[in-house]
């Protein structure tokens, strides 16, 4: 049994070793390793594309896994309070969000905004001032955002609410009878104790949005995110580059994994 | 403002945004899915199931799809379990927690890097060039139904690992003491005592891994090469190539459809399995 384990272990991790041992090599093949080298490294953080991919990951990443985080928070929080049809209607879309396939998200995502984009840029056009380049909507980050916010405030919805499940009301009951009012007792009680689930959220809303491919391969527009450069990469032939932007990638989910784990641990402590 | 109104205040933002985001664009698929393609592509209204009787135009990737999805789900079911078992079970406490997120590292790293690799060692300068060496020739791994497979399950274990692992630490270690005192052979035991505790878990892990893989894309894309391709893959074609948003619309509502139905029916299967247990240990 021991010895399947091990041999388990070693199937998951050598692949990612593999990738990890040939970001380090000087040749250019895919199948040998050629002496040990950071050139790769520095190819990939000097290519104006790769960096663009990053910072555009990056930043989508950041935004929708705060608007989520917020978001699904408040409302983890207010459906605490709402029982009848409203609730099972909320329940039963957060469910669709998490069982629905990326890809279908996806399409949807593009041929709605696209057919709303339509409908409106001619309006858009008609009441912008003259003379200037009138807006016209289209695919891009913003529409990148939206639809991994959908996708991750689903997330926190059920991350926190769990979290909230799990509380005790005694401490907010007590809180009450002592007459302090709901806002303060949410401040001093709740917010405290839901804090790590909340920061669990966004911590993995984050490691969904970066390494997310398939949404953004729809709905991103003319936009490069790094999963979608990488891919592309791919499609043309395997090279080096990809290994160091890989190894980059699985050593910066790691750390943010371990980070989560530290900050639900302390969670639990309290 | 009462509380009432304050609880839908908070829910209000979250709420517009899953309708204007999921809600509208999924509606819009079932629309679009009685429409018909724009000569040049796209979309122009109509309500015709055309598009629908057009399906089995695509009937190798549902097959595709249908196959190696369990298939997959099955083979990472069988590998997952023994390991969820050693380390439940037969771990030291003091190591179970490293070992179990030793196993679930990987899957918070991109799927598509992990998946990449994947080409590498499957590729023709990979293991079959390992196996030339030892005399065996002309083996073809990459792109193939095989490479497929061996893609999902390693994407897609740790996901299958765990809930088993959390069924099984749950089991009271004693009732394995209890049934071995009682004299069944160790097979016995793990027959009519490990394994229908731990059905929860691995209805769990098989119903996670089946739901993601039926809208897999990148490891058929990836490992499939073109040759062995998903519903996912043919999504991708119908709407981001041929532009054919009517037709790729009824592939997609396809696709749920069939979801559903398989995910209710194994869920009808697991409750009557797990009821048939209540009543042995209720006698």
């Amino acid at each position: 049994m021991r010895i399947y384990s091990l041999f388990v272990y070693v199937f998951l991790y050598t692949p990612i070793a593999i990738i990890a041992l040939f970001s380090f090599s000087a040749g250019r093949s895919a199948s040998q390793f050629e002496g040990f080298s950071l050139k790769w490294y520095g190819r990939a953080l000097d290519n104006p594309f790769v960096m663009d991919a990053l910072g555009n990951s990056l930043f989508v990443a950041f935004v929708s896994a705060t608007l989520a985080s917020i978001l699904g928070t408040m409302a983890a929080v207010g459906l605490q309070g709402i029982k009848g049809p409203a609730r099972t209607f909320f329940d039963a879309i957060i469910y669709i969000a998490v069982m629905i396939p990326g890809i279908v998200i996806g399409i949807a995502t593009l041929i709605a905004l696209v057919t709303v984009f339509d409908a409106v840029n001619p309006w858009l056009a008609s009441i912008w001032p003259k003379g200037r380049e009138p807006l016209a909507l289209s695919m891009g980050m913003p529409s990148l955002i939206a639809a991994h916010t959908m996708f991750t405030l689903a997330l926190v919805v059920l991350i926190v609410r769990a979290r909230l499940q799990g509380l005790e009301g005694a401490l907010s009951e007590a809180s009450a009878d002592l007459y302090a009012p709901p806002l303060r007792t949410f401040r001093l009680i709740t917010l405290p104790l839901i804090t790590p689930a909340i920061l669990a959220g966004f911590l993995l809303s984050f490691t969904f949005s970066f390494d997310d491919f398939i949404i953004a391969f729809f709905v991103a527009g003319s936009e490069t995110t790094l999963p979608i450069y990488i891919f592309s990469s791919i499609r043309r032939g395997v090279t080096p580059e990809v290994n160091a932007i890989g190894t980059i990638v699985m050593l910066g989910s790691l750390v943010l994994l371990v980070f989560a784990q530290l900050i639900l641990r302390r969670g639990d402590k309290r | 403002m009462t509380v009432h109104e304050r609880n839908w205040l908070l829910v209000a933002p979250a709420g517009a945004w899953l309708l204007v985001m999921l809600v509208l664009p999924l509606s819009v698929v079932v629309i679009f899915s009685f429409g018909e393609r724009a000569p040049a592509g796209g979309w122009v209204p109509a309500f015709t199931f055309e598009q629908y009787a057009n399906l089995p135009a695509r009937l190798t990737a549902f097959k595709n799809t249908l196959t190696l999805a369990p298939l997959g789900t099955l083979a990472a079911l069988i590998i997952a379990y023994p390991l969820a078992y050693q380390l439940a079970v037969r771990t030291d406490p003091r190591w179970k927690t490293m070992l179990l997120v030793l196993v679930i590292v990987p899957f918070w790293t991109s799927i598509l890097i992990r998946s990449y690799a994947w080409i590498f060692i499957l590729g023709g300068q990979g293991l079959p060039a390992l196996l030339e060496l030892f005399g065996v020739e002309g083996v073809r791994l990459i792109y193939t139904p095989f490479a497929v497979t061996v893609g999902i399950v390693y994407g897609y274990l740790p996901l299958m690992v765990f809930p088993i692992y959390v069924a099984l630490d749950r089991l009271d270690k004693r009732l394995l003491e209890a049934s071995s005192d009682l004299g069944a052979r160790p097979l016995t035991t793990f027959l009519r005592v490990t394994l229908p505790m731990s059905i929860s878990g691995i209805a769990t892990g098989c119903m996670l891994v089946f739901i993601l893989l039926m809208g897999e894309f990148l490891i058929p894309a990836l490992l499939g090469g073109g040759k062995v391709f998903f519903v996912g893959n043919a999504l991708v074609d119908l709407f981001l190539q041929s532009r054919n948003w009517a037709f790729g619309s009824a592939v997609a509502v396809m696709l749920i459809l069939v979801m559903l139905v398989t995910v209710t029916v194994y869920m009808r299967l697991i409750a009557r399995l797990s009821a048939t247990r209540d009543d042995v240990s209720i006698m």
